[in-house]
């Protein structure tokens, strides 16, 4: 199922990236059902305007998750072994979020085989919300 | 400011089970479409028990428990003012559509930048499936901007 051969693909070597569509108050508000963050601040722009912004801005977990599509799409889940992020910027209403990534390292730990990607989810004007770092485990053949 | 006493604070374990139906309500909502995230026998197919949690759910199961803001609230910490500042997680075994997942955090740092504006509160969490096996850890990194 893996679309990457991570036994070939080289350090510097880009994986494939995705654009999600963009980001609306339905997504935002079926994601805090998903998800079960009710915070307020991401549904109910009365709230937000209350705590000082214009509107309703998304949940940092929708991104991470989207940029977690880009590890499922990879390899098979249960090779992810971590995965981290830091929210650089808030996601904003009608952003669409590429995910991409890259090889940092190929390294062995435990008798693992591991890759590490640097991994970025930036909209459509190339602001980056999310940078971050994952290890995936090479599936042996 | 948060009080400094909240470093060490421990939040008592809750377990919460893994349901099928909101495991699929989540991959929806994530614009997820490969199979396992719907179709049991896919996820058998691919070597799982049931229905896996997409990689970061286990996030989500920490907020099911009854009060999921109650300790930020006893921190004194406003949620319109406070943002996701990083996460990560360690995977040790899937979690899977059935598990009964034991979730436990601690409060490990809180610290502040910019003379005060800025405070952070380090969360780490341990999660347990119904055979004590540690699935997964994860940290949280709140930033509250005062």
């Amino acid at each position: 199922m893996s679309t990457v051969d991570f036994e070939t693909i080289n350090v510097g070597e880009a994986v494939p990236s995705f654009t999600t569509d963009p980001i609306s108050r339905s997504t935002l508000a079926l994601f805090a059902g998903a998800s079960g963050d009710h915070n307020p601040i991401h549904i109910d722009i009365d709230f937000a305007k209350k705590s000082g912004m214009d509107d309703v801005f998304a949940q940092g977990m929708l991104s991470m998750a989207y940029l977690g599509r880009l590890l499922t799409n990879l390899a098979p889940q249960k090779a992810i072994r971590q995965y981290g992020v830091r929210f650089a910027a808030i996601t904003n209403l009608n952003d669409r979020i590429t995910c991409s990534g890259k090889v940092l390292e190929k390294f062995e730990k435990d008798g693992e085989q591991l890759v590490r990607l640097e991994l970025t989810a930036a909209n459509q004007t190339g602001d980056v919300k999310l940078s971050g770092q994952a290890v995936i485990a090479v599936a042996k053949n | 400011m948060i009080d400094r006493k909240h470093i060490g604070r421990v939040s008592g374990a809750h377990t919460v089970e893994v349901e099928k139906g909101r495991l699929r309500f989540f991959a929806r909502s994530i614009g997820e479409t490969n199979p396992i995230y719907y179709d049991e026998g896919a996820a058998r197919a691919a070597g799982y028990r049931s229905l896996p949690a997409p990689p970061t759910f286990v996030f989500c199961l920490d907020l099911e428990k009854d009060n999921p803001f109650k300790d930020l609230d006893e921190m004194g910490i406003n949620l319109g003012k406070m943002l996701h500042a990083e996460q990560s997680f360690t995977y040790h075994a899937p979690i899977c559509a059935g598990d009964a997942i034991t979730i436990e955090n601690r409060v490990s740092d809180i610290y502040d930048k910019k003379g005060g504006a800025l405070e952070f509160v380090v969360k780490d969490y341990t999660a347990r499936n119904q055979e004590g096996t540690l699935v997964a850890e994860m940290r949280c990194v709140l930033v509250v901007r005062n």
